[in-house]
């Protein structure tokens, strides 16, 4: 659209009813330069793709791979071979890629004694090596809390303590992680349905089919969830080759993680890593719908709460302590009998 | 049409063009290293980006604020200025999409929106179909209005009336609904609170008009359109009144904070005062509040009639409520964390610079859907006019 402009202080408009100034050698020469300047602004300004790995160019198989729940048991497969092949292009290993589904009768429930916790921190580094997270930027899914005495108010709390050793007595410590909500916010804001409940009560995440908004991270109360800003590191000879869909593959920029209970252990009867390094025995994991299991005995005998309470997701993780003294005493009457008047 | 102007017009465009290009290359280092190139991290998962989204969202439901008095007041002052309001929201809906765009971390999986839709759980699904039936409503509005003018016809009331109303509710729902995006998360008690709803409004309304009384006056500088005092003096006392509002429930929030003074306050405190000796938003909102206060008092004076007064109200208006619900509201609800860190935010060089070219670009294309609907809306230019009578 040119040749006709209407702006009264329009230096190139030319009279009505006088045809359009042709290609003179001048106004093409022009022209061409303003095109061809435009276009190497252009490719100056894309420039940076150049240095795109060819990873992060997603391929066709990845493009038309469906969400994790709509895929046919070969499809599923498929997904799986592809998983396999770029870390065995990646890292030069063979690793043993599965998919273990849900157990029937089974929801699993954490317990973490705090009377015992002494924020040592080695669930915090077993957990980093068992699920391949990034080492750098370092991605962690645990956070130690060193408590002040006398509060759960996270909010006076410490997360950047480093004495040479642990415990320091004025303090306790509260270990945070994926609490597992029954009732998830971060699964209802997803606008994907990239995270969902599994029937076990873990909360997954779907990485392939995850846009990266960061809507379930804000959505988070507990500060359980984890982004890729940067394209996660993770040396050749630490990736634990024991990987499964839904857990613990390696991730790619861009893309939400978070704790799923080590599914690919505790599906197959095996403890989460983080119970099982745990050096003091504050750790319990379980069935809660088996009572014979410690976490069940647990929540029956012990003095049991939970985090924040007052944001209603009803967690499936408790915190609980020994409970010294009340048990030395013979049961006895309370001082008041009958209710108020 | 779009490429001819004096060489003012040129160098702006120019101007504009370098600037975009600036900040698109801004976006693709972004996309080859990641969102590590953002000042955001797991503790202040939204910055920059969707404090400008935010702002946007508020400017182009603003339009609304010109199409009401017309429609429903039959105030005939704004009557010809309308379609720039409606032409602004399309441009600003436009800047929104790419805010968000460039806030995904894996922006080529965008069509999975399409194929898991979590609707109508996910407030931001809302959000989707919100902001895009707002920029569709308002591109049939002026597509239409232009192509009949373009044809030389009147427009037929029956083919755009109808969608003006629904525009209107519509301006609203898209701001409402953008709030209840943070509104709705129980574990942010900066956010999870009932007033930034008619927060949103109330600040969208000032700032929106405010952007409007500008750009008309430069409409009017550069071309051929007229544009009445008593259009802009309409605007003005919309501002006016949306101002004060904006101004009471500021305050109704900080007494419901402070006065109060429980443990939810945190975010706030961090806000308004600091916290624990960390306070980099604070000089950013006591700007804001001392900008917001000035331009209302200029409002209310009545020497914001003459129109110099009256730019540098809205000027302060626009800045301040940028900041107030830029910065001001996106920010502190990550300050202190869910678990009590103070992790403090800043966005860094590329972040600006993706920012700023979205900003280029968005004033790009408003330039450009000025350029020609002026001409087009004055009877210049028009189809017989271009290809003869008997086409």
């Amino acid at each position: 659209m040119s040749g006709s402009a209407k702006a009264p202080r329009d230096p190139t408009s030319t009279p009505q009813g006088e045809p359009p100034p042709g290609l003179t050698r001048r106004g093409f020469l022009g022209k061409g330069a303003a095109v061809v300047a435009g276009a190497a602004a252009v490719a100056a300004a894309v420039s940076p793709l150049r240095r795109l790995a060819p990873g992060d160019v997603p391929s066709i198989e990845k493009l038309l791979q469906k969400h994790y729940k709509e895929m046919t048991p070969a499809e599923r497969q498929a997904a799986l071979d592809c998983i396999a092949r770029a870390v065995e292009a990646r890292y030069r290993l063979r690793p043993n890629v599965q998919d273990p589904p849900p157990l029937d009768g089974v929801e699993f429930v954490y317990a973490l004694n705090i009377s015992r916790c002494i924020g040592c921190r080695k669930c915090v580094y077993a957990c980093v090596k068992e699920n391949n997270q990034s080492r750098s930027p370092q991605i962690q899914y645990i956070r130690v809390l060193k408590m002040d005495k006398g509060s759960i108010d996270v909010e006076t709390s410490d997360h950047h303590y480093y004495p040479p050793v642990v415990p320091e007595h004025e303090n306790y410590y509260m270990p945070v992680q994926c609490h597992q909500c029954k009732k998830p916010p971060c699964v209802k804001v997803c606008p994907v349905e990239a995270t969902w409940q599994e029937p076990d009560g873990i909360t997954v995440i779907d990485y392939d089919w995850c846009i990266g908004c960061r809507y379930c991270e804000a959505a988070c109360p507990y500060w359980a969830r984890r982004f890729n800003f940067a394209e996660p590191s993770l040396p050749a000879d630490e990736v634990n080759p024991d990987m499964s869909y839904l857990s613990n593959r390696p991730r790619t920029k861009g893309v939400m993680e978070k704790c799923t209970f080590c599914l690919h252990r505790t599906r197959r009867g095996q403890l989460p890593a983080c119970v099982e390094v745990c050096p003091t025995g504050s750790r319990k994991f379980g069935n809660v719908l088996d009572p014979e299991s410690d976490v069940s005995y647990i929540l029956r005998q012990k003095r049991v709460f939970i985090l924040k309470e007052d944001v209603g997701t009803l967690p499936r993780f408790f915190y609980y302590f020994d409970e010294r003294g009340s048990r030395y005493h013979e049961p006895m009457a309370p001082a008041e009998q009958g209710g108020e008047k | 049409m779009s490429f001819v102007g004096d060489w003012r017009y040129h160098a702006w465009m120019t101007l504009l063009t370098v600037v975009a290009l600036c900040g698109l290359y801004a976006y693709c280092r972004q996309l080859v290293y990641g969102l590590v190139t953002t000042g955001m991290t797991d503790q202040v998962s939204w910055g920059l980006y969707i404090a400008n989204f935010t702002y946007l969202v508020g400017l182009a439901a603003a339009a609304a604020m010109l199409v009401i008095p017309v429609y429903v007041y039959r105030n005939m002052h704004l009557h010809d200025v309308v379609i720039f309001g409606e032409l602004l929201a399309v441009a600003v809906i436009i800047m929104c999409l790419l805010f968000v765009t460039v806030d995904l971390g894996r922006p080529d999986r965008f069509l999975h929106l399409f194929q898991r839709f979590n609707f109508p759980i996910s407030m931001l699904t809302w959000d989707v179909i919100a902001l895009n039936g707002y920029l569709l409503l308002n591109l049939h509005i002026c597509g239409y209005l232009l192509y009949s003018a373009y044809c030389g016809r009147t427009p037929s009331k029956a083919f755009y009336v109808p969608f003006v109303f629904i525009a209107i509710v519509w301006a609203v729902s898209i701001h409402t609904v953008t709030a209840f995006l943070y509104v709705g998360l129980g574990g942010r008690p900066f956010w999870n609170s009932a007033i930034i709803a008619p927060r949103f409004l109330a600040s969208a309304f000032a700032a929106g008009p405010a952007f409007i009384i500008l750009t008309l006056q430069i409409v009017r500088r550069f071309t051929s359109h007229h544009v009445g005092d008593e259009a802009l003096l309409t605007l003005r006392r919309i501002v006016q009144v949306a101002m004060i509002i904006n101004i009471f429930l500021l305050g109704c929030e900080v007494f419901t904070e402070f006065y109060t003074d429980s443990a939810h306050t945190a975010s706030s405190r961090y806000l308004y005062v600091g916290l624990h000796g960390r306070g980099a938003l604070v000089p950013w909102i006591w700007t804001a509040i001392v900008f917001d206060a000035i331009a209302t008092v200029l409002l209310l004076l009545p020497a914001s009639r003459a129109l110099r007064t009256l730019n540098a109200a809205c000027v302060l208006a626009i800045v301040g409520i940028w900041i107030e619900k830029g910065m001001g509201l996106i920010v502190p609800a990550f300050i202190p964390t869910p678990l009590g860190e103070i992790v403090e935010y800043a966005p860094t060089l590329n972040e600006i610079m993706v920012c700023v070219g979205i900003w280029a670009f968005g004033l790009l294309l408003y330039t450009v859907f000025v350029r020609i609907a002026v001409p087009v809306l004055a009877g210049e230019l028009t189809y017989k006019k271009l290809y003869g009578v008997k086409a």
